[in-house]
């Protein structure tokens, strides 16, 4: 075909793909369009079962009491997210190259703060916005920093202590609700007096294991020691 | 049209965008970033229609569940990145180009 | 019985493994065969519990739904768990001898924890948490198909990763509209709230569409061949006899349950792309040059058979195409692990080129004919009595045109797979160096393949287990 040909043909592909996504655009506008305006949500029975479930802040009752088997599963797609991350191959070893003065100032003066703005954030999720993921990001976030300045503030987390905490968070979801199993008879039921504490600690395990497993997705690779070499 | 109706709308707007984005661009990393244009979208739809409750707090369950998407999304966005690299180390292009012979 | 939650053990269980076996990468195979074998006897447990009891609702922590998530196992459910539990033992046992220490170190936590996301999918009543136990198992399955490590493998885990993000973006606005039209994500409140409106026909249109994408029915099977190709045997096998099927269940529930004002119209384009994925599948089949990519080939066209059952929409043909799906995963299974044993024996899989395999792996070579006896559909095989039940469900509804349809897929299959078995007899023009295939590889294979066969001789036991629950509706038999 000649290249005006093919030109064209381009051309007929790119505009039959924009009426067709307009088109798709247009559906589901009039989809959103003929909702009710007042919601059926889920609110009312979350309101009436908000003092059972050991919380204030009604999203983390949701995620870690009422859905928390979704949030279970979500633990294990970190997971999952990591190991296939470090099926790919080694992680680069990074150039040991001396780090901007600016950068190892903030990262000394901001590393602590972030590790103790993540505590805060595990800590108030029970009654305001925050939590666990909320918590475990700043903290992934502080373990980057602290990556990136690597000569300044070396991070050894290797072999088995480092698998241990990649599975506290999964690990202390799975044992609670097994434990709870036959304690109350129901998996991941939690008695009414002890759901706050269980959740905080729950929440706190997470916070540790996606803090880490997202500065290890970071390095992009799997360690190169035990194991694996 | 409510502010509710205008962010959901906004929200499918972003799905479509990121759907032609992701259709029409060959690297790897364009078609990474516009899933998560359409990710995005999706949540503003879910979270926006939360509003719509008769008092002042909003649904927590879409809340919740974008939280879950989002952890979820920014999971696979890790996996997929980590792919790109390597498969730019090992076919030398950040495209998907079709199987070689052996 | 009721003492134990099966339920609750089925996903527990693989995901306790996944995280022993993360833990002690040295005791990963002991670790993970007593995983597999736990897995085994909860499935059986529960068909206990369910041949007594019939179906099963839990409650996860205790608050039932709509506020909180329930595990429901019906019929439906207990077929894919059994058939999930019997291909997992199988290949567990076939990856013990194939994986070399390092990559064995990733692949059994891998292959556990894609084992818990199809049970926790299979038993889920939640269209929200399905939405999550489908991105766990795309992206286990991703990271599967990259251990093989070579640029076609990588290529391909990145093409199938793109389409798993784009398939569940699209499940999960449909999601969205349901939830905010009718107030719930529970399938069985749903299905007493939906009526028909255009948010539930924009919410059917983009979840098909998703659904449809992950389980590659033509035109959107083009990621799949490279994707199972590429990918080491024993995840080939998971691939194309498991997680194919995964989105197709949750298709399937949604449509019997969900989406019943659908109409004809829907069905009968399932039928159609069906259809087309039948024949498409088995010419490019048989144009292929390597074995395992026309393996992969053939799922497409098998694929293609189980959507035949949307434009009938009879008991019989449901089940028919349940039971193809079915054998289908124990037959293609088998093929691809019987393709890695060939594989690992001749150190490439160009058809043309087998040399003798006939006489040199007679087990495995085995294996492959009696898979391909299931997967033509000639009896005694699982795929006869599927594809008989199919045929007689086209012809009580008066649509003979998917009639021609399943004849001329079983005419192309029989082509493609006397193609491989008469090269397999033929001396190839260069000898080569060959490598031993260990004895568990061989025999796992011939398993799968004979439980394949065995299933056209025992169809009255599956089909009766089918029916508890009454998941296709009020009628029973057929």
């Amino acid at each position: 075909m000649s290249v005006a040909g093919r030109r064209w043909r381009f051309l007929l592909f790119r505009w039959v793909l924009i009426l067709l996504l307009l088109a798709m655009a247009g559906g589901l506008g009039y989809a959103l369009l003929s909702l009710p305006d007042q919601a059926i949500g889920l609110s009312e029975q979350v309101g009436t079962n908000m003092e059972t479930s050991g919380v204030q802040n009604p999203v983390t009752a949701v995620l870690l009491n009422f859905r928390g088997y979704d949030t279970l599963l979500e633990m294990a797609v970190l997971l999952v997210a990591l190991l296939g991350v470090w099926s790919l191959g080694a992680a680069e070893v990074h150039r040991k190259v001396d780090p901007e003065p600016v950068l190892s100032l903030l990262v000394g003066g901001l590393a602590p703060v972030m590790i103790l703005m993540a505590g805060y954030l595990l800590w108030v999720g029970a009654n305001a916005p925050g939590g666990a993921f909320q918590a475990g990001s700043v903290l992934a976030a502080a373990g980057i920093l602290l990556l990136l300045s690597s000569k300044r503030y070396p991070v050894r987390l290797m072999g088995w202590p480092l698998r241990v905490v990649l599975l506290l968070g999964l690990g202390a979801f799975t044992v609670v609700g097994m434990i709870l199993l036959f304690v109350s008879g129901g998996f991941l039921q939690y008695p009414s007096g002890l759901a706050g504490a269980l959740i905080l600690f729950i929440e706190a395990a997470a916070t540790l294991s996606i803090g880490v497993t997202l500065a290890a997705l970071f390095l992009g690779g799997r360690p190169q020691s035990g194991p694996y070499r | 049209m409510s502010t509710v109706l205008l962010y959901a709308l906004t929200g499918t707007g972003l799905f479509t965008l990121g759907l032609y984005a992701l259709i029409v661009h060959a690297h790897l990393l364009r078609k990474i970033l516009a899933i998560n244009v359409m990710g995005s979208g999706v949540f503003l739809v879910l979270v926006a229609l939360g509003g719509r409750t008769s008092g002042a707090v909003p649904d927590p369950v879409p809340h919740a569940m974008v939280i879950t998407g989002i952890v979820v999304a920014v999971s696979a966005t890790a996996l997929a990145l980590a792919l790109l690299l390597r498969v730019q180390a090992a076919t030398g292009r950040a495209e998907l180009t079709e199987e070689s012979r052996e | 019985m009721r003492q134990i939650p099966w339920e609750v053990m089925l996903i527990l269980l693989p995901l306790a493994g996944a995280m022993a076996c993360f833990l002690l990468p040295r005791r990963t195979l002991l670790l993970g065969l007593i995983t597999a074998l736990g897995v085994v006897v909860c499935v059986a447990g529960l068909g206990w519990l369910m041949l007594e009891q019939g179906a099963q609702r839990y409650a996860v922590g205790g608050w039932g739904a709509p506020l909180g998530i329930d595990l429901y196992a019906d019929g439906l459910s207990l077929l894919m768990l059994m058939m999930t539990a019997l291909v997992g033992l199988g290949v567990s046992v076939y990856s013990i001898g194939y994986f070399e220490r390092r990559q064995a170190a990733l692949f059994w936590p891998l292959w556990l924890l894609l084992w818990s996301a199809l049970n926790a999918l299979f038993l889920s009543a939640d269209i929200f948490n399905l939405y999550v136990t489908l991105e766990l198992l795309g992206l286990a399955a991703v990271a599967l198909v990259a251990l093989a490590g070579s640029a076609n493998a990588l290529t391909a885990a990145m093409r199938y990763l793109l389409v798993n993000m784009l398939a569940s973006l699209c499940y999960l606005l449909g999601v969205a509209l349901l939830y905010h039209n009718f107030g719930s994500v529970d399938i069985a409140i749903l299905a007493q709230r939906v009526e028909p409106s255009p948010a539930v026909w924009a919410a059917m249109g983009l979840m098909s569409a998703g659904l449809l994408l992950k389980s590659a029915l033509f035109p959107l099977h083009f990621w799949l061949p490279p994707a199972h190709s590429s990918a080491p045997a024993p995840v080939s096998a998971l691939l194309s006899a498991l997680v194919v099927k995964a989105s197709f269940y949750i298709l399937l529930r949604l449509w019997l349950e969900i989406f019943p004002p659908a109409g004809a119209a829907l069905g009968q384009l399932f039928g159609v792309l069906g259809a087309a994925a039948v024949l498409w599948g088995g010419i490019q089949a048989l144009r292929q040059t390597r074995l395992k990519l026309l393996i992969a080939y053939s799922t497409v066209a098998q694929l293609g058979y189980l959507f035949l059952a949307f434009p009938l929409g009879s008991t019989l043909a449901w089940k028919g195409s349940l039971y193809l799906l079915l054998s289908h995963a124990l037959a293609k299974a088998a093929m691809f692990m019987a393709a890695g044993n060939i594989l690992h024996f001749c150190g490439h899989d160009r058809i043309t080129d087998l040399d003798r395999v006939a006489q040199r792996l007679p087990v495995t070579m085995t294996a492959f004919a009696l898979a391909g006896v299931s997967i033509v559909g000639l009896p005694p095989s699982g795929g006869f009595i599927g594809k008989w039940m199919l045929l007689e469900a086209a012809l009580r509804d008066g649509q003979w045109w998917w009639v021609v349809t399943l004849i001329l897929g079983g005419l192309l299959a029989a082509a493609y797979i006397f193609k491989v078995i008469g090269y397999a007899f033929t001396q190839a023009g260069m000898l080569r160096q060959t490598s031993k295939v260990p004895m568990t590889m061989e025999w796992a294979a011939l398993a799968l393949a004979l439980a394949a066969l065995l299933l056209g001789l025992v169809a009255l036991w599956p089909l009766s287990l089918m029916e508890i629950g009454l998941p296709f509706g009020g009628e029973s038999g057929g």
